[in-house]
């Protein structure tokens, strides 16, 4: 039989020693927000996916919990509900008119996976049954709603392989293990317009150029700035950095999430899916402290308001263990049914990683680093903004690299499997729609240049620094200085920081000189973005004196919607390899879509 | 966490310890395609707590003694299957093996997957694995065209949840004893990715798939020798999952 034939490694045509690709649609990244996109793009143009990693190993599969539709399954619910929620989760920075689509179009996103396959888990009537999540509420905040439409805690890894699947049903053309670097942007008649992306092909240390008449990114987000987090070695934000070096703009990038359960001391997700089936947090002497910070929904408040309660606890001398550094997530009364049918892996998780079984005893948790609300500014078609207003042709975004701004300040709870589907399909269609109609435009004369030089430099590098020592010091310093509590002395502290391993980045090095699997090479280039973006965060951080969502600045507490109910846009302007944040970083500012919610005191 | 628990009153007991580290060695079957002609073993010393992981290790080792390492690894909690490797002698997650559950009077033996064309150091191509795992027509095939979701008891539900748990980081295919002589048979996985579709009450295409398994690389081959549920990092029955495709073969899909 005709079978293990070794497949065609995609080698394009060949000039100068670089691969030449020709695709309608270049989808950057197969995550969630990718695949769906090269869903609607592969059956009706040519795409190509580059991805640095095989698709299954994005890590929308580490989402658990679940993702939100008003589907009405299991009790009365509506779309406006899910919307006025993701507004006021989002502490009325969400653009409203964004919202409103994307709870909308939530029921479709979820009915599409049910008919690619996805195996949701069934009410007794055969239905897709819906679990309660942090800040789902009925009828404006009255009580908690089962809106999460769920697969045990394994909602993100069923999404992950049921859209991968449905890709490899459309003979979807990836290029596993290629990792892009760059987006090539050519001037016609003024305008700056997309013509590719170049990247770097793990496997052999080739160079390959993708011509594309749209581009879309779907490159995730970057947790890895912080040291506690629960997002994966790979999510160095490589998508947002070239974005960022391209000089357009990133929006609301002091945003950042910090999920309430993360495994103590390792940052792993637990879901909030926990508490959605009624595990409660408590304090060292066992008190369920929520009760006090949010009275009416109590564990099962937003995220921002259960982290930051969580680490007040701590902050009182009322943590728990030996260093009183975290608290509990008591899931004992649950009982080993719902623990084992309903929260297997996570029930797992404690188990291995911890020792601890959730089922007897109550788990250690902490806040972990999780979701960057910001990203790269969208509009509600996923088309990349190169200024508060004005669209790059050809560009789109969408999943967590982008900022549409469906999220605002806070994201809630299984509104980010939902982003991924909603803006993923848009963004395919978009970009297939642009791409009917638009030439392809010519590259400049040497679109790999810049990459090529960047590449050649780090490997030849005889440095003295090591790669893994600046990343633990920006990751040390993110934790200590800019995570759930900041002040205009921590981050500038911070901002110290960074500057000085900017420079030492300039001498870094790097030992494996090889072009195959040259993962040194890698986690060099990684670290430049991850400290790119590291300094932007910090520095819309400091320019935002209100605390707001995810952003909480002890020393303005408040929120302070006269001066700040707007977005942030950062915009690179000056050297962009200088360690002096303010000689390079512009801030200024969008305005926010308002509606139909007027933005009110948040109390939950 | 043993140690210090919510007592029934709520006081919290603390007796713990601060953990000890331990030096640990990992000897490393590395091979650079560029340089050497064939792999060679290589020892490090690396300083570990007890509940890290083999994951951890590779990464101080490579952050710490030598960056030439080279081994993929992404989420490092077990949900996407990068780092399947071979650890001393069983295949396992790097990332979920954890250091106290290995006899460090003795070296820790860890090498590549075995079956598939080795790249460099712990790296293998994956290609030949994802390719039979496309050949099985991995997906929903189903013509009705519902108005909302496709109905499915709770009971038709669970019928396929064990298959359903699969990452696809070949850590079964890979520890088959068939599968290593000459790399043609369809292997665990595919067999499992089948199995999740052929026992959906939502799909039509049993027969297809089973057409496909039945041929002479297919099913058959299995010799059930339990390696592949043995190295599941998933907790999947994979033999099980073997067995009642066989079954189906012979006397239909029972749902």
């Amino acid at each position: 039989m005709a079978k293990k034939i070794k497949t065609n490694p995609n080698a394009g045509e060949i000039r100068d020693g670089i691969h030449y690709h020709q695709h309608d649609v270049v989808i950057v990244g197969a995550g969630g927000a990718g695949m769906r996109a090269a869903i609607e793009s592969a059956p009706q143009a040519s795409t190509a996916v580059i991805t640095k990693l095989y698709p299954t190993r994005s890590h929308t599969g580490a989402a658990q919990g679940g993702m939100a539709a008003a589907l009405a399954n299991v009790e009365e619910d509506n779309n406006e509900w899910h919307t006025y929620d993701t507004v006021k989760g989002g502490d009325y920075l969400v653009d409203q008119d964004a919202a409103e689509i994307l709870t909308r179009e939530a029921i479709d996103a979820v009915l599409d996976l049910e008919n690619m396959g996805l195996p949701f888990n069934r009410t007794p009537e055969g239905k897709i049954d819906q679990r309660r999540f942090g800040g789902h509420t009925r009828d404006h905040g009255k009580a908690p709603v089962r809106r999460a439409c769920y697969a045990a805690d394994r909602t993100g890894h069923m999404i992950l392989q049921t859209l991968y699947q449905n890709c490899v049903k459309h003979g979807v053309n990836f290029f596993n293990e290629f990792y892009a670097l760059d987006l090539v942007m050519t001037e016609v008649d003024g305008v700056q317009r997309v013509s590719g992306v170049v990247a770097y092909d793990l496997s052999t240390g080739d160079i390959h150029v993708f011509q594309g008449k749209s581009v879309i990114f779907a490159t995730g987000g970057f947790g890895k700035i912080f040291k506690t987090t629960s997002n994966a070695h790979t999510l160095t934000g490589d998508g947002v950095g070239i974005i960022w070096r391209k000089g357009l703009p990133l929006e609301d990038m002091e945003f950042y999430q910090f999920h309430p359960t993360g495994l103590a001391g390792l940052g792993i997700l637990l879901t909030e899916g926990a508490r959605g089936e009624g595990a409660i947090l408590r304090n060292a002497s066992g008190e369920r402290f929520m009760e006090r910070y949010a009275p009416t929904i109590k564990d099962l408040a937003p995220r921002d308001i259960v982290a930051r309660s969580m680490v007040q606890e701590v902050l009182d001398g009322r943590g728990a263990g030996p260093n009183k550094d975290y608290v509990f997530l008591d899931c004992t009364h649950l009982g080993e049914d719902v623990l084992e049918n309903k929260l297997p892996d996570i029930t797992e998780f404690a188990r291995t990683y911890l020792g601890v079984d959730p089922v007897t005893e109550p788990v250690p948790v902490y806040p972990t680093a999780h979701y960057a609300m910001g990203g790269i500014p969208t509009n509600n078609d996923a088309e990349v903004l190169a200024d508060n207003d004005t669209v790059v042709p050809g560009l789109y975004a969408a999943g967590e690299c982008a900022c549409v701004s469906v999220h605002g300040a806070n994201r809630l709870g299984t509104n980010s499997l939902l982003d991924i589907n909603v803006f993923g399909k848009r963004a395919g269609n978009n970009a297939v729609t642009y791409a009917k109609t638009a030439e392809f435009i010519d590259l400049p004369a040497n679109p790999a240049q810049g990459v090529i030089g960047m590449l050649d430099e780090l490997r030849a590098s005889d440095g003295t620094e090591n790669v893994a020592a600046i990343r633990k010091d920006l990751q040390d310093t993110m934790d200590m200085n800019a995570q759930v509590f900041r002040t205009e002395e921590t981050l500038t502290k911070a901002t110290e920081v960074i500057a000085g391993l900017r420079e030492r980045y300039k001498n870094v090095a790097v030992h494996d000189r090889g072009k195959r699997f040259n993962t040194d090479l890698l986690e060099a280039v990684e670290l430049g973005f991850l400290l790119d973006l590291a300094e932007v965060l910090v520095a819309c951080a400091l320019n935002r004196k209100e605390s707001r969502g995810g952003h909480m600045r002890d020393d303005y507490p408040d929120r302070d919607d006269a001066t700040y109910l707007k977005h942030t846009m950062a915009y690179l302007a000056g050297d962009p390899h200088s360690s002096v944040a303010t000689d390079h970083i512009r801030l200024d500012w969008k305005p926010v879509r308002l509606g139909t919610y007027e933005p009110k005191a948040r109390k939950y | 966490m043993s140690d210090a628990a919510v007592a029934e009153a709520g006081e919290v007991i603390v007796e713990e310890e601060a953990p000890k580290s331990f030096t640990v060695t990992l000897n490393i079957r590395r091979f650079d395609p560029e340089v050497d002609d064939e792999p060679r073993w290589v020892d490090y010393d690396v300083e570990m707590f007890p509940t890290e992981r083999i994951l951890d290790a590779l990464h101080r080792i490579k952050w710490e003694q030598d960056s030439t390492l080279t081994f993929r690894r992404s989420c490092a909690h077990g949900i996407c299957g990068s780092d399947a490797m071979r650890i001393n002698g069983k295949n396992r997650l790097a990332c979920k093996a954890l250091v106290k559950d290995f006899d460090i009077s003795k070296p820790i033996y860890v090498e590549a997957i075995k079956g598939l064309p080795l790249e460099k150091d712990l790296i293998v191509d994956m290609e030949p694995f994802f390719d039979s795992f496309r050949e099985i027509q991995p997906f929903l095939q189903a013509t009705s065209k519902p108005e909302k979701e496709r109905h499915q008891t709770v009971e038709q539900r669970a019928r396929f949840d064990d298959t359903t748990k699969c990452i696809l980081c070949a850590a079964c295919t890979t520890s088959c004893p068939v599968f290593w002589t000459d790399g043609q048979y369809f292997g665990p996985a595919a067999i499992v990715n089948a199995h999740r579709f052929i026992f959906d009450s939502r799909d039509e295409a049993s027969q297809v798939r089973l057409d496909i398994l039945n041929d002479r690389e297919g099913v058959w081959r299995c010799r059930t020798t339990f390696n592949c549920t043995d190295a599941c990092p998933r907790g999947i029955q994979v033999t099980k999952a073997i067995a009642e495709v066989k079954q189906a073969m012979i006397s239909g899909v029972k749902l």
